[in-house]
């Protein structure tokens, strides 16, 4: 277990000291949906509809962006040698990890959700439910992407090869977060969404683990 | 096999308890990848290393918790001080580092406690990853090259922090091309096993 703590709070350590996914991927996060009113103007009917579409489609993009440093960095020099010797089974220190890459990308995302909601004037009936459906469905980012980081490590232009192999995964996440806030706002629950987010970060909690050890078992060998 | 090829085969060695052994051979002779073997990276193709005669892959947390390891990278982060970096590894492995300074003493790096990574030179970098073997006791040390980048007066202590390790019982497995002397230790040249067919190697320590 302080195995486990270790590695999580040695990669917060190193996100506050050196200020660079975290913030990098919040400032996209609202930057990115900042764009949306310009390019398809600022009617405020018009956004309301769309906002929880551009909500999720900002955050997924958002936690692409730190993905192929999740292990590169560790695996360049040499730590990642370390944690793999470490008596902590490799499967958990993937899953610290991914804890860690969520609290440094996905929680600041969530965070700042309520600010760019208000800025695209997303109907405040629909909010808790988008909030609902991020905090299931990101995390469930952080484990897809664990899995295509570390199967494109040490590849070159990690980066591109990761968004393209995650991408196609997160489709679902996508879906369901969306419809959950959009039936939030057509005075259905969504409680259905968001049982099947829930079921999604159920699925993948134990088995994205797993898929990510196994692929670094390979690429130290 | 490192990739595709086969870098050695037909090696049989033993290492009793305080024993060392110092891989020779040219570059590329497969030192590294030996020690990778040894340290639980991968399998051999053919053979298997025992510890007290039973197979290591057999029950591999335990051999992981009886090992260090000390590869070419020194595993150092730019924005951590040395003290953090040792804490870590000492937390990785399981254990609380109650004072960072002594185990930075042996290799001479107590004065750069608090200094972050990135404004040590290369010599300090390779102490800073050395000192990782005073943080947990372990019976069997693996070091690949670990005299890189390394000043006469560090070779020294280094050369003093092994010889104490082998006077507790601990063995050591060394890569090494110059400069680090180890008393009477084993030599193993791997040049002398180039890969002859696919006869199994029994190997043990």
């Amino acid at each position: 277990m302080s195995s486990f703590l270790a590695i999580i709070r040695r990669d917060l350590r190193l996100a506050f000291r050196q200020g660079g996914d975290g913030a990098m991927a919040v400032m996209f996060f609202v930057l990115a949906a900042l764009l949306f009113p310009f390019g398809i103007g600022p009617e405020p009917e018009l956004l309301a509809r769309v906002a929880s579409g551009i909500i999720w489609v900002t955050a997924l993009l958002a936690a692409l962006l730190a993905l192929d440093r999740m292990f590169q960095t560790d695996w360049e020099d040499g730590t990642l040698e370390l944690i793999r010797l470490s008596p902590l089974p490799l499967e958990l220190a993937v899953l610290a990890k991914c804890l860690s890459h969520w609290l440094v990308t996905g929680l600041p995302v969530l965070l700042a959700t309520p600010l760019v909601a208000l800025m695209l004037r997303l109907d405040p009936s629909g909010l808790p439910m988008l909030l609902l459906g991020l905090l299931l469905g990101t995390p469930v980012l952080s484990l897809f992407g664990a899995v295509g980081a570390a199967l494109t490590l040490g590849a070159r232009r990690g980066g591109v090869l990761v968004s393209l192999l995650v991408l196609p995964l997160e489709i679902p996440v996508l879906i369901f977060g969306v419809g959950a806030a959009d039936a939030a706002l057509s005075q259905d629950t969504g409680s259905a969404q968001l049982a099947i987010l829930g079921a999604l970060l159920a699925f993948a909690l134990p088995l994205c683990p797993l898929a990510a050890a196994a692929a670094l078992r390979q690429a130290l060998e | 096999m490192r990739g595709e090829k086969r870098l050695f085969s037909g090696l049989d060695f033993q290492l009793p308890p305080g024993g060392a052994l110092v891989l020779t051979g040219p570059n590329g002779s497969g030192k590294s990848s030996l020690l990778r073997l040894m340290a639980g990276f991968g399998r051999p193709v053919a053979g298997h290393f025992a510890w007290d005669g039973a197979d290591v892959a057999r029950d591999a947390e335990a051999h992981r918790a009886r090992l260090h390891y000390v590869g070419h990278q020194d595993g150092l982060k730019p924005a951590l001080t040395v003290a953090e970096t040792l804490r870590f590894w000492a937390a990785l492995g399981g254990c609380r580092l109650a004072d960072p300074a002594a185990a930075l003493a042996p290799l001479g790096l107590a004065a750069l406690a608090e200094t972050p990574c990135r404004f040590l030179s290369s010599g300090q970098r390779r102490r800073l990853a050395l000192s990782r073997l005073a943080v947990r006791v372990a019976p069997l040390w693996l070091l690949d090259e670990p005299a890189v980048g390394l000043d006469s007066a560090a070779l020294a202590a280094l050369g003093a922090v092994i010889a104490r390790h082998r006077a507790m019982g601990g063995s050591v497995v060394v890569s090494t091309h110059q400069g680090l002397a180890v008393d009477d230790a084993a030599t193993l040249s791997l040049a002398d096993f180039p890969w002859r067919g696919s006869d199994p190697a029994g190997l043990g320590w």
